[in-house]
C-alpha cells in the first residue's frame, strides 16, 4: 500500500503539469495540433488514475487546452470528480473547467446538484465561493429550481465576500428559474441597504438588470434609489442607479424633476469622467456639454458624445440639427466607430432641404470610401435616409432615381438586393416618376455587361432583376422597346444568377407583348413577325438553363411564341390576346399585411374541425351517420381509377421529360450531339459586344445635375410665392407687410416636383392596427416581467429541499420542467388580463361619468357582459398554450357597435353573465362577487343598477339583511339597520354600480337578502333581492405548479370527497374550462381525458380536484383542506355541470 | 451584462478566454479571430469602442478594449453597461494582475492561465461585475492562494525539481522573460473608489 502511494507520487513527478504543457505547445511550432493530440492521449492516462491530485492537474491542462479551442465536454464526468474534492486547490480547478464547458446540455450536470449544495453550505467561505462562482456559469433550469431556496439564504450569510456573491447569482438563477423572482425579492431589495458597500453595489447591479427590460415593475424603488444616489460614494453603483433612473424616468415623469438636482450635483462635483458622461447622458438636454465632448480630442469622449446625440435626437431633433457641420465633420474622421456614429445620426437629420446635400456628401464618401464594409455601411445610410417615413423627405424623384442608378456603379458590394428593392419601390409606388424609370432602368439593362461582369461575387446585379421587371411591366413608357429586349436576349444574360434570369424572361414577354401590339397598331406586319422570330431564336438559351425556373419559364414561353408566329403566318391579329395576358396593375401590398387579416367574426382558430379520433374508437368502426357513410364510399372507390388513369399519363410525361431533360444520361443518345442541336449555342460566338458604349455607364452621374435643376425650380418656386405674396400683400397692406416680408424658405414652402402619388402599400380590409407586431414571443426577460408588489401567495414558496418518498422518485425529472413550462404562461397571462380588468374598470367608470347618450351606455352594459365572457375564451386558451390576438381584436370590437357585441355575447357558448337579481320596471340590479386579495376573509359585491325608466332615479338607499355567515362592513357607527345610501343619483337609462365589501366565514355558500328602496318624491318603491354566495367567489384562481400540487396531495391532511355527473356531451375541454370559469380554477396538468385542478380560497383553504371524463359522464374527486367547503364546492359544481 | 471577456496578444494569439454565454468551442475561436481582427485594424489613439454588430448577436452589443504593449484586452458587453465605467474596470483589472503577479507580464498570463482567472472570478462573474475596488480584490485573491499553499498546493515542491530536470532536454526555454511591461498608464481616466 505504501509502495504504491510512493510509487504515484513519483509517477506524477514525471506528469506535466500546466506549465509544462505551456512550455510544450510553445516549443512545438511547427506540430502544435500532433503534440497536443499526444498531450490529450496523456491526460486520458492521468483521468483513469486514483490519485485526485493527478486528476485535478490533468483537469487544469484541459481548461488551457480549452481554451486554444479544443472541446472537452467528454472529461465532463472527471470534472465533476475534481469539483468535489475536499481539498480547495482541486475543487477550484474542477469549477473552473466546470465553468468553462458545461452547459444546459451536458447531461451530467444533475449529478452536481448535491455536490453542489454541500459546497454551499460549506463552512469555508472560499468553498462557497467557488461554488457560486461556478454556479454562475454554468446554471441551468434545474439546478437553479433546487438550489434557489440555498443561495438566497446565502443572500444573509455572515461574510459580505459570500453576500454579495449569492445576490449576483440570484439574477442567473431568475433568468432559468423565473417563479423564484417573486419569492426572493424582498430579500434581494432588503441588500440595497446592507451595511457592506460591495453586497449594496451587487444588489443595485441586478436590480438594474431586472429593471433594463420591466422597468415598471420596478418603479416603487425609485425613492430607495434616490436616497442611494445621495448618499453612495462609490462611482459604479452611482453609474448603474443613474442609468436605472434613465430607464424609470420615460414612465414617470415626475422622477425627471426631482433627479435634476441631485444629478446637476454629481455633474459639477465628480471627477470622474465615466460619471459625468452617464450623468449628462441622462439629462441629456446638454445638447451644448455635448459638443464639447465631441469636439474633444479624445476620441473616446468623440464617440461617446456622439452616442449621447443620438439619443437626444429621438426626442429632440431640432436640437441635434443645429450641430449639422459637427457631425458632417465627424463624418471624416478616421475613425470607422466614430464615421458610423454620425451616419446614424444624420439618418435622423435630414429634411427636405437638406436631404439633397447629405447625400451628396455621402455619395463622395462613397467614393472615397476603402473597405467594402463601411462603403455598405454607407450604402445602406443612403437608402435609409431617402426612404425614411415614406419617402417624406424627398422632393424629386427623378434625382432619387439617378442616385440609385449611380450606387450601382458600386462594386462587389453585398446591398444589391437593397438598391432593386428600392427601385422596384418607387417605380410601383410613385407613378410619375414611371417614366423615367422605365428610361433609367433600359440604360441599366443596356448596360448589364458593365454591372454583372463578375456575378460570382458581385452582389450588385440584383439590380438588373428590378431593372428588368420595370422595364417589362411598365414597357408602356419604354421609347425604344426593341432594342431593350434585345438586350435581355443577350446570350450574356445567362451567366447572371438563375432568380434574375427567371424575372428576365417573364418580361421579355411583356415587352415582347407591347411591342406587338404597338408594330400591329402601326400595321408593320412584317416588324412584328420579326420580332416574333429574333424571340423565337434567342430563347431556347434560356432552355437549357440549369435553373428550374428559368427552364420553366422559358419553355412555357418559346411554345406560347411559336404559336402566335402560327397564327401571324396566318395573318391573325394577335397582340390583343397577348397584351391581355399581362393586364391589370400589380398593387403593392404591404409585408405585414397578411398577418393583419381579421379573424372572421365566428371563426375560432383553435377549435377542432372535426372532433379528434379518440383512443378507443376502432377503425373499421361504422361510421355513426349516415352522412359520412355517403361521403366516405365514393372517395374510397375513386382512389385506384384515378391511379390507373393516372400512372400510364405519368408514365407517359416521365418519358417525355427524360427525353428533354439533358441531365438524363439513360436513354439518351450522346449528350454531345444534343448539345450541338439546340439552336442558342449557335449564337453563342456571335456575342455582339457594344463597342460604341463608353465604360462608364452613359447618363450616370446625373444626380447632381438633378440637384441644380432642383435649386433651381425651388428658387423659381420661392420666387413665384414671393410674387403671389406681393401681389396679396397689395390688396392687403396694412399689418402683415412685415411678417412676410421676413419670409425664408421653411420644410412645408418646399413643394415636390411634379405632383408626385405615392401609393401606400395595401392592407387587407379591417386590418388592425397592433403595436405587438415588434415584440419578440421569445425573448427570455419576457418571463421575468412579473408583479412584484402583489403580496406573495403560498404556493409560490421556493422549493426546499426535502426527502423524496418513492413516489415522487417514480416521475422523471425531466417531466416536471415540462409541466413547469406549461403553467408559467397561464400565470403571467393571467395577471395581464387582471391589470387589463382593472383598468377598464376605471375607464368604464369615466366614461360614465361622461356619457349621456342612451346607446352607449347599453355599450358599456354589453361590454362587460362580453368581457366576461372574454374571461371565458380566455382561460379556454390559456389550457392549449396559445396565443391568439383576436381576444384583443374582439375587445376593441364591442366598442365599435352595440349590435355586434351582443352578437358575440350569443355566439361565446360560455357565456357567464352578471346574475340579474331583481327587475322592475324601474330598474334592474345585477350583482358579481369576487373574492378580495388583500383581506383573505372578505368578498367584494359589485352591484349593479340600470335604470329603466324614463325619470331621474334620486336617493337610493341599500338595505343588507346579515345572514349567518356573512355579514356587511359597514361604515363604523351605523348599525345593523341603518342603509346604505346609494352615493350617486341615475339619470333615465343609465348604468352604475356600488361595491360593497361583505366579511364572511368561508365554509360554504350563504345568501344575503337585500332590498332596495327607491325614494322618489312621490313614487317609492321597493326592489327586494338576494345575493347568493356561491362558494366559487370566495375562491381565487391561482395557478399552481404539478410538482407544489403532488406535494399537497401527499401532505395528507386534506379532506376527500366526489361526485358523478351523468349525461355531459360537451367536449372535455369545454368541461374544463366551464370549470375554470364558474369555479375559478386553474388546470394544473391535463392528460388525455383527465385533468388536475387546483384553486385556493381567500382564506388559504387549498382546493384540489381530479376531474376525469367517462364517454358520458364526468367524475370530479375534490381534496381540500376544508370539508365543509368541499362539500358546498362539489354541490354546486354538480348543478353547473348538469346543465352541460 | 458582460459577454465575453478575451484576452489576446499582438498576434491574436488567446491568452485568457472567458465567454459568460454557452458557445460552442468553435464558434469561440471564431469570435476571437474576428475580435482580433477588429482591434488590429484600429490604431492606438482612436476611441476604444468597436461596435460589433451581428458578431456577438445584436447591435445592442459592443466591444471596449485597451490594448496594453503586447495585450489586448478586450470586453465585450451590452447596453446595460457604462463604456467609461467599463475602460475603468479594464483597468482596474489590469493593475489588479500587476499587484498579484509583481510587474506582470505575457509571460504570466501564458504560463499561469488559472491564475488569471482566479483572479478574473474576483472581478466578474456570471458576467456581472461582482467587485470594482483593487485592494479588496487583491485580498480575496491572495486569501485564496495562501489557502492553497496551505494545502500543499497543486504542484508541491518535487514537481518544481522534476521540472528543472525535464526542461534539460528542452531546446530552447524563453530565459527573458520580461517581453515588455504592461503600459498601465492611462490619462483622462479617474480610478474606482
Amino acid at each position: 500500500m505504501a509502495l504504491k502511494m510512493v510509487k504515484g507520487s513519483i509517477d506524477r513527478m514525471f506528469d506535466k503539469n500546466l506549465q509544462d504543457l505551456v512550455r510544450g505547445i510553445r516549443n512545438h511550432k511547427e506540430d502544435e495540433a500532433k503534440y497536443i493530440s499526444q498531450c490529450i492521449d496523456e491526460i486520458k492516462q492521468e483521468l483513469k488514475q486514483d490519485n485526485i491530485a493527478v486528476k485535478a492537474n490533468a483537469v487544469c491542462k484541459l481548461t488551457y487546452l480549452q481554451m486554444l479551442g479544443y472541446d472537452i465536454s467528454w472529461a465532463a464526468f472527471n470534472i465533476i470528480e475534481v469539483m468535489s474534492a475536499s481539498k480547495f486547490t482541486f475543487k477550484r480547478i474542477g469549477y473552473l473547467a466546470a465553468s468553462q464547458c458545461f452547459h444546459e446540455g451536458t447531461d451530467v450536470i444533475m449529478l452536481t446538484t448535491n455536490q453542489i449544495r454541500k459546497d454551499l453550505s460549506s463552512p469555508n467561505q472560499y468553498d462557497t465561493g467557488v461554488a457560486l462562482t461556478g454556479l454562475s456559469c454554468f446554471v441551468t433550469p434545474d439546478l437553479a429550481r433546487d438550489l434557489a431556496n440555498d443561495i438566497m439564504t446565502l443572500m444573509s450569510h455572515t461574510k459580505p465576500y459570500i453576500r454579495k456573491k449569492a445576490v449576483l447569482i440570484m439574477y442567473k438563477v431568475f433568468l432559468k428559474y423565473p417563479e423564484s423572482l417573486r419569492p426572493a425579492f424582498p430579500r434581494l431589495k432588503e441588500k440595497l441597504e446592507d451595511p457592506d458597500p460591495g453586497v449594496q453595489s451587487a444588489a443595485v447591479n441586478v436590480i438594474c438588470e431586472l429593471a433594463r427590460r420591466n422597468p415598471k415593475n420596478y418603479l416603487s424603488l425609485a425613492p430607495l434609489f434616490f436616497k442611494l444616489m445621495t448618499s453612495s460614494t462609490n462611482n459604479w453603483v452611482l453609474i448603474k442607479i443613474i442609468k436605472l433612473f434613465g430607464a424609470l424616468t420615460p414612465l414617470e415623469p415626475r422622477l425627471g424633476k426631482k433627479l435634476i438636482e441631485p444629478l446637476t450635483n454629481l455633474i459639477h462635483s465628480t471627477s470622474a469622467m465615466s460619471l459625468l458622461y452617464e450623468c449628462v447622458n441622462t439629462v441629456i438636454l446638454c445638447v451644448q456639454k455635448l459638443r464639447i465632448l465631441i469636439e474633444d480630442s479624445d476620441q473616446n469622449l468623440k464617440y461617446l458624445g456622439l452616442l449621447a446625440m443620438s439619443k437626444i435626437l429621438k426626442t429632440h431633433p431640432k436640437s441635434v440639427q443645429s450641430h449639422k457641420d459637427l457631425i458632417l465633420q465627424c463624418l471624416d474622421d478616421k475613425d470607422e466607430s466614430i464615421r458610423l456614429r454620425a451616419l446614424d445620426l444624420l439618418y435622423g437629420m435630414v429634411s427636405k432641404k437638406n436631404l439633397m446635400e447629405i447625400v451628396k456628401k455621402l455619395m463622395i464618401h462613397v467614393d472615397k470610401a476603402e473597405g467594402t464594409t463601411y462603403r455598405d455601411e454607407l450604402l445602406t445610410k443612403i437608402i435609409d435616409i431617402c426612404s425614411q417615413s415614406n419617402y417624406q423627405y424627398i422632393t424629386n424623384f427623378e434625382w432619387y432615381i439617378s442616385i440609385l442608378v449611380e450606387l450601382t456603379r458600386l462594386e462587389g458590394t453585398r446591398h444589391g438586393h437593397l438598391i432593386a428593392a428600392q427601385m422596384l419601390d418607387v417605380a410601383i409606388r410613385v407613378k410619375a416618376i414611371r417614366k423615367f424609370a422605365v428610361s433609367q432602368m433600359a440604360m441599366l439593362l443596356d448596360n448589364a455587361h458593365l454591372i454583372a461582369s463578375n456575378t460570382q461575387r458581385n452582389g450588385i446585379c440584383e439590380v438588373l432583376y428590378a431593372a428588368a421587371w420595370i422595364c417589362g411591366e411598365f414597357s408602356e413608357h419604354l421609347e425604344e422597346a426593341n432594342q431593350t429586349l434585345e438586350a435581355m436576349l443577350r446570350p450574356k444574360v445567362t451567366t447572371l444568377p438563375g432568380h434574375i434570369q427567371a424575372v428576365y424572361v417573364q418580361n421579355m414577354v411583356k415587352l415582347y407583348a407591347s411591342i406587338l401590339q404597338q408594330k400591329e397598331q402601326s400595321g408593320e406586319k412584317e416588324a412584328a413577325q420579326e420580332i416574333t422570330q429574333l424571340m423565337i431564336e434567342r430563347l431556347p438559351q434560356f432552355v437549357q438553363s440549369a435553373d428550374l425556373e428559368v427552364q420553366e419559364r422559358a419553355s412555357c414561353i418559346l411554345q406560347l411564341i411559336k404559336y402566335i408566329q402560327k397564327l401571324q403566318i396566318k395573318e391573325v391579329p394577335v397582340a390583343e390576346e397577348v397584351i391581355a395576358l399581362f393586364a391589370g396593375e400589380l398593387n403593392p401590398v404591404a409585408p405585414k399585411a397578411q398577418k393583419k387579416v381579421p379573424v372572421p367574426e365566428g371563426l375560432d382558430l383553435d377549435a377542432w374541425i372535426n372532433e379528434p379520433p379518440s383512443d378507443s374508437e376502432s377503425e373499421d368502426e361504422k361510421p355513426k351517420t349516415i352522412f359520412h357513410d355517403e361521403e366516405q364510399r365514393p372517395s374510397r372507390h375513386k382512389q385506384p381509377e384515378i391511379d390507373e388513369e393516372e400512372l400510364a399519363r405519368r408514365r407517359e410525361a416521365r418519358k417525355q421529360e427524360q427525353a428533354n431533360n439533358p441531365f438524363y444520361i439513360k436513354s439518351s443518345p450522346s449528350p454531345q450531339k444534343r448539345y450541338q442541336d439546340t439552336p442558342g449555342v449557335e449564337h453563342i460566338p456571335v456575342v455582339q459586344i457594344d463597342l460604341s458604349v463608353p465604360l462608364k455607364v452613359p447618363g450616370m452621374p446625373m444626380s447632381d445635375q438633378y440637384v441644380k435643376l432642383e435649386e433651381e425650380r425651388r428658387h423659381k418656386q420661392k420666387l413665384e410665392k414671393d410674387k403671389k405674396k406681393k401681389k396679396q400683400k397689395k390688396e392687403k397692406r396694412g399689418k402683415h407687410h412685415r411678417h412676410n416680408s421676413l419670409h425664408t424658405e421653411s420644410e412645408e414652402d418646399i413643394a415636390p416636383a411634379h405632383h408626385v402619388d405615392i401609393i401606400t402599400e395595401e392592407m387587407p380590409e379591417n386590418a388592425l392596427p397592433s403595436d405587438e407586431d415588434d415584440k419578440d414571443p421569445n425573448d427570455p426577460y419576457k418571463a421575468l416581467d412579473i408583479d412584484l408588489d402583489k403580496p406573495l401567495a403560498d404556493s409560490e414558496k421556493l422549493p426546499v429541499q426535502r426527502h423524496r418518498n418513492a413516489e415522487n422518485l417514480k416521475s422523471p425529472d425531466s417531466e416536471a420542467p415540462l409541466a413547469e413550462k406549461k403553467s408559467k404562461k397561464p400565470k403571467k397571462k393571467e395577471k395581464k388580463h387582471k391589470e387589463k380588468e382593472r383598468d377598464k374598470g376605471k375607464k368604464k367608470e369615466k366614461e360614465k361619468k361622461v356619457v349621456e347618450e342612451e346607446e352607449e351606455k347599453k355599450v358599456i352594459l354589453q361590454d362587460m357582459r362580453s368581457k366576461s365572457s372574454k374571461h371565458k375564451k380566455k382561460k379556454h386558451k390559456k389550457e392549449k398554450e396559445e396565443k391568439s390576438k383576436d381576444k384583443k381584436k374582439s375587445k376593441k370590437k364591442h366598442h365599435h357597435s352595440e349590435e355586434e357585441a351582443t352578437e358575440s355575447v350569443q355566439n361565446g357558448t360560455l357565456d357567464d353573465e352578471p346574475l340579474p337579481v331583481s327587475s322592475s320596471a324601474l330598474a334592474t340590479l345585477t350583482y358579481d362577487i369576487q373574492g378580495n386579495l388583500q383581506n383573505d376573509s372578505q368578498v367584494t359585491v359589485s352591484v349593479i343598477f340600470e335604470n329603466k325608466s324614463t325619470s331621474f332615479l334620486k336617493s337610493m338607499e341599500l338595505n343588507v339583511l346579515d345572514s349567518l355567515n356573512t355579514k356587511m362592513l359597514r361604515p363604523e357607527g351605523s348599525s345593523v339597520h341603518d342603509g346604505i345610501p346609494v352615493p350617486f343619483q341615475l339619470p333615465p337609462g343609465m348604468t352604475s354600480f356600488v361595491s360593497l365589501i361583505c366579511a364572511c366565514s368561508v365554509d360554504g355558500g350563504g345568501t344575503s337578502s337585500c332590498c332596495l328602496g327607491n325614494d322618489e318624491g312621490s313614487t317609492h318603491e321597493k326592489l327586494d333581492f338576494k345575493l347568493h354566495f356561491s362558494c366559487a367567489s370566495y375562491l381565487i384562481t391561482t395557478p399552481c405548479y404539478s410538482d407544489a400540487f403532488a406535494k399537497l396531495l401527499e401532505s395528507g391532511d386534506l379532506h376527500m370527497s366526489s361526485i358523478k355527473v351523468d349525461g355531459i356531451s360537451i367536449s372535455f375541454q369545454h368541461l374544463l374550462a366551464k370549470i375554470c370559469f364558474h369555479h375559478h380554477f386553474s388546470v394544473v396538468e391535463r392528460v388525455d381525458s383527465c385533468a388536475s385542478m387546483y384553486s385556493r380560497s381567500i382564506q388559504g383553504h387549498h382546493v384540489c380536484l381530479l376531474v376525469k371524463k367517462g364517454e358520458n359522464s364526468v367524475s370530479v374527486d375534490g381534496k381540500c383542506s376544508d370539508s365543509t367547503l368541499l362539500s358546498n364546492l362539489l354541490d354546486e359544481m354538480k348543478e353547473t355541470l348538469s346543465t352541460c | 451584462m458582460i459577454s465575453a471577456i478575451l484576452v489576446f496578444n499582438n498576434h491574436g494569439k488567446p491568452r485568457l478566454v472567458r465567454f459568460y454565454q454557452r458557445l460552442a468551442e468553435e464558434v469561440q475561436q471564431q469570435i476571437i479571430r474576428e475580435t482580433f481582427h477588429l482591434v488590429l485594424k484600429r490604431d492606438d489613439h482612436i476611441c476604444n469602442f468597436l461596435e460589433c454588430g451581428s458578431l456577438f448577436g445584436g447591435p445592442d452589443y459592443k466591444l471596449i478594449y485597451r490594448h496594453y504593449a503586447t495585450l489586448y484586452f478586450v470586453f465585450c458587453v451590452d447596453s446595460s453597461e457604462s463604456e467609461l465605467g467599463i475602460l475603468d474596470l479594464i483597468q482596474v483589472f489590469v493593475e489588479t494582475l500587476d499587484k498579484c503577479f509583481e510587474n506582470v507580464c505575457e509571460l504570466d498570463l501564458i504560463f499561469h492561465m488559472d491564475k488569471v482567472h482566479y483572479i478574473l472570478q474576483e472581478v466578474v462573474i456570471g458576467g456581472m461585475v461582482l467587485e470594482t475596488n483593487m485592494n479588496e480584490i487583491v485580498a480575496q485573491a491572495e486569501a485564496q492562494s495562501k489557502l492553497e499553499k496551505t494545502e500543499g498546493g497543486l504542484s508541491a515542491a518535487p514537481s518544481r525539481a522534476v521540472s528543472a530536470v525535464k526542461n534539460i532536454n528542452l531546446p530552447e526555454i524563453p530565459r527573458n522573460i520580461n517581453i515588455g511591461d504592461i503600459n498601465i498608464k492611462v490619462p483622462n481616466l479617474s480610478q474606482f473608489v
